[in-house]
C-alpha cells in the first residue's frame, strides 16, 4: 500500500441482494478506479448492506460518487474518513 | 385470489402497463413466455430476424413514442446479440425494456447449453437490471422496472427470467400500481438566481441545445428564450429538431461536422448555457479548448452529468423544460447587435455548405429534397456513417420532424430496425431511413421483417461501396492506407431488395431523378431508393478526433 496517498472510506448502504457488489465494484473497475480495500457486512436482519470502500482521495472521486448515487440498489453514500481507522485494525487481523 | 404462472403474470403486468407490440425472437429458454404471449388479445408480436433487430425496433418505437417499449430474446446468444441494441439505448437515454430468457435456476453458473451471464453482461449498459429469482418477485421487478426506465434521465433496464421461473406459479391476492414516471425534484432558487444573472449581463452567449432538451419537450420554450435574449442557438446531433432550421438564430450542429462558423461563434462566445447535453467529444471537440473564453451554464436532470467533464459556473438540476420555464420571465430582452452581427461577419467570411434547395447533384442537395418531399411531420432514420452527418447537416429539421439517429454508441445496422419500430408507432406518418451500404448490410436481413409487417418505411441508401467514414480518415490521417475499408464485390441492392419483397427504385442513370424520387416517396410500403455515391464525396469540414474544434479542415468555399 502506498502510505503516501491520501485515503477515505466511502460508506455505501445498499440492498443486499447478489448483484450489488458487481454494480458497485464495476463502477470503480470500468474507471480504472482502484479500491483498496473492501468490507460488506449485511444489516438489520439482511434487508440492507452496509458496504465499506477505501479509496484514494482521487479528483474522479465526486464523479464517483454521483454514480453510484444513481444506482437502484444504492440507498445511500456518505464520506467516512474517521473509519480508515477500522481498515488499518483489520488489516493487522489479516496478517495474524 | 389470482395464480398464475411467471410466464402469464409477465405478460399480464405488460398489458397493464399498455405495451401493445413486443418485438423478439423466440428460443428455449423463453419459451413459455411465448406461449404465454401467443394467448394474449392485447399484444401483438413482431418477429425479427436477429435479435439486435428486436432491441433496435423496440428503440424506433420507443423513440418516437417517448414512452417505453419491449423486446424479448432468449438466452444465450439470444442475449448477447440484444445487447447492442440496449448499449445503444444506454448512451442516447431511450426507454427501452429488455426481457431475457435464462436457464434454469438450478443451472445458473453450470455453463448450461445456451448460458450466459446475462445480467453482469447487462450491468454496465442498462439503466439497471434484474434477475428474477422468484415468479411473484415480477409483481414488483415490472412495474419498477417501467418506473426506472422512464424516470430522471431515461434508459434501458433488462430483466433476466431463468425458465423455471416462468413456469413456476405464483399465487396473489392484488395486482400492484402500474409502474410510472416519477416527478423531478425542482431545482434551487439560488442556482437560478445566479443563471438569470449571467444570462442578463452575458454580452456573447450562445444556446446550446442536446436530446435532453427534444426529449423534455422544451423546443418551444428554448426558442422564446433565444430570441427574447438574442442568444445565437445550436446543438448536438440529438438536439436538431429542437429549432426550426431556417431561423436566423439557428447555426446548427457543432463539433466534428459543424459548419465552419458555429465552431468560430463558440470560440469567441462568453457564455454557453448548455441544455440537456452531456460534453460527448463529437461535440465538444478537445473538451479543455472547447469555448475557451466561455461560463458554462449547465442544465441536465442527471446529476452525475453536471461537471462530469467541464466545470460548469452554475450547474442546474432538473427537467430542462421546467428550468428553463422558470428562467424565463427573469431574462431581460436584449439586441445584443455586435454579437449578432459578428455573427453574420462569420457566416459571410465561412459561408455554409447545406444546400438551401433540394436537387440531386450531391448527397447533400439530395437529401435536402428528400426533405422538401416528405414535409414537415415526417420521421427521419438514418443509419451510421457519411450519410447520417450529411442528413444532420442538410435535413431540414422542424420541431415537429421526427429524428431517429444513433448518436452516442454510432451504431451502423441501427437504421433499418428502428425505421420499422417508428413506422409500426406511427403508422400515419412518412418513414424515411437514409442508409449506407456498409450500414444497411449489418441488418439487412430485417427486411424481410419489414415486408412482413407491410410498414412504410423507405430506405434512401447512398451507395459507395465502402466504409466511407473510414475510407474519409484513412486518407486524411492514414496517408490515403485504404485497408479493407473498400468493398470489392459490387452489391446489387435494388435485386437483394426485391428478394425480399421490397418496391425498388434506382438513380443510378435516371434521366428525371426527381420523378424517380417523387414517385418512390408517394409510394407506400417497403421502399428502396438506391443512390450512386462518389466514393470521393467528403463530409466536410472535420474537425480531426482529438483536435480542438478551432481546427477544421476542408469545407473551404470557393464559391
Amino acid at each position: 500500500m502506498h502510505s503516501n496517498t491520501s485515503r477515505t472510506v466511502l460508506d455505501v448502504l445498499v440492498k443486499n441482494h447478489p448483484g450489488v457488489m458487481s454494480h458497485v465494484c464495476g463502477l470503480f473497475s470500468r474507471r480504472a478506479f482502484n479500491v483498496e480495500a473492501i468490507l460488506c457486512l449485511p444489516t438489520d436482519g439482511g434487508e440492507e448492506s452496509r458496504i465499506w470502500l477505501l479509496v484514494n482521495e482521487d479528483d474522479r472521486l465526486e464523479q464517483m460518487i454521483r454514480q453510484m448515487r444513481k444506482l437502484q440498489d444504492v440507498h445511500d453514500v456518505r464520506l467516512r474518513p474517521a473509519a480508515e481507522e477500522t481498515f488499518a485494525r483489520l488489516g493487522q487481523v489479516m496478517r495474524e | 385470489m389470482f395464480s398464475m404462472t411467471g410466464a402469464q403474470l409477465t405478460i399480464s403486468l405488460l398489458e397493464r402497463q399498455g405495451i401493445r407490440t413486443i418485438a423478439g425472437i423466440p428460443g428455449g429458454a423463453n419459451l413459455p413466455l411465448y406461449d404465454a404471449l401467443s394467448r394474449s388479445t392485447r399484444i401483438r408480436h413482431v418477429l425479427t430476424r436477429h435479435e439486435q433487430g428486436a432491441g433496435f425496433l423496440a428503440q424506433g418505437m420507443a423513440r418516437v413514442t417517448g414512452l417505453p417499449a419491449v423486446c424479448f430474446a432468449t438466452s444465450g446468444p439470444g442475449a448477447t446479440n440484444i445487447l447492442t441494441a440496449i448499449a445503444d439505448a444506454k448512451l442516447d437515454s431511450i426507454p427501452v425494456i429488455c426481457i431475457t430468457g435464462q436457464v434454469p435456476r438450478a443451472m445458473i453458473g453450470t455453463d448450461a447449453f445456451q448460458e450466459v451471464d446475462t445480467y453482469g453482461m447487462s450491468i454496465p449498459i442498462t439503466k439497471h437490471n434484474f434477475l428474477v429469482r422468484e415468479a411473484r418477485d415480477l409483481l414488483h421487478i415490472i412495474p419498477e422496472a417501467f418506473a426506472i426506465a422512464t424516470s430522471g434521465r431515461p434508459g434501458p433496464v433488462l430483466i433476466d427470467i431463468p425458465r423455471d421461473v416462468q413456469l413456476e406459479t405464483a399465487d396473489f391476492t392484488h395486482w400492484p400500481e402500474i409502474g410510472e414516471r416519477e416527478p423531478v425534484p425542482s431545482c434551487f432558487d439560488g442556482d437560478l438566481d445566479a443563471a438569470v444573472e449571467m444570462l442578463n449581463s452575458a454580452r456573447r452567449p450562445i444556446l446550446w441545445l442536446g436530446g435532453g432538451v427534444v426529449a423534455s419537450g422544451a423546443g418551444q420554450e428554448m426558442l422564446t428564450l433565444a430570441e427574447r435574449a438574442s442568444m445565437p442557438v445550436t446543438s448536438t446531433l440529438m438536439g436538431l429538431t429542437a429549432m426550426p432550421h431556417d431561423h436566423p438564430l439557428n447555426m446548427g450542429m457543432l463539433g466534428m461536422h459543424a459548419q465552419r462558423h458555429t465552431n468560430m461563434a463558440l470560440e469567441a462566445c462568453d457564455l454557453i448555457l448548455a441544455a440537456g447535453v452531456r460534453f460527448d467529444d463529437r461535440a465538444t471537440g478537445k473538451v479543455q479548448e472547447f469555448c475557451p473564453q466561455a461560463k458554462v451554464i449547465h442544465i441536465d436532470i442527471d446529476h452525475s452529468e453536471l461537471d462530469k467533464l467541464r466545470a460548469a459556473s452554475v450547474a442546474i438540476l432538473g427537467d430542462v423544460r421546467e428550468v428553463v420555464g422558470a428562467l424565463l420571465p427573469r431574462i431581460a430582452p436584449a439586441e445584443r447587435q455586435e454579437w449578432i452581427g459578428y455573427i453574420e461577419a462569420l457566416k459571410l467570411a465561412f459561408p455554409s455548405q447545406v444546400p438551401e434547395q433540394g436537387g440531386h447533384d450531391t448527397p447533400q442537395e439530395l437529401i435536402r429534397r428528400v426533405g422538401e418531399l416528405a414535409g414537415e411531420n415526417a420521421i427521419v432514420v438514418t443509419d451510421v456513417g457519411k450519410h447520417q452527418m450529411w442528413t444532420a447537416q442538410s435535413y431540414p429539421f422542424m420541431p415537429g420532424t421526427g429524428w431517429l439517429t444513433s448518436g452516442g454508441l454510432g451504431t451502423m445496422g441501427f437504421g433499418l430496425p428502428t425505421a420499422i419500430g417508428a413506422a409500426l408507432a406511427a403508422p400515419e406518418r412518412k418513414v424515411v431511413c437514409f442508409s449506407g451500404d456498409g450500414s444497411l448490410l449489418m441488418n439487412i436481413q430485417e427486411m424481410a421483417t419489414a415486408a412482413e409487417q407491410g410498414v412504410d418505411v423507405t430506405i434512401i441508401l447512398m451507395n459507395n461501396a465502402c466504409l466511407g467514414l473510414v475510407h474519409q480518415q484513412q486518407e486524411l490521417f492514414f496517408k490515403a492506407n485504404y485497408f479493407s475499408s473498400i468493398y470489392d464485390v459490387s452489391v446489387d441492392f435494388p435485386l437483394i431488395a426485391t428478394g425480399f419483397r421490397w418496391k425498388t427504385w434506382d438513380l443510378a442513370g435516371a434521366a428525371d431523378p426527381d420523378a424517380v424520387l417523387s414517385e418512390a416517396l408517394a409510394h407506400r410500403g417497403p421502399t428502396l431508393i438506391h443512390v450512386p455515391v462518389d466514393r470521393d464525396e467528403k463530409v466536410w469540414p472535420m474537425v480531426p478526433p482529438g483536435a480542438a474544434n478551432r481546427t477544421m479542415l476542408g469545407g473551404e468555399c470557393h464559391a
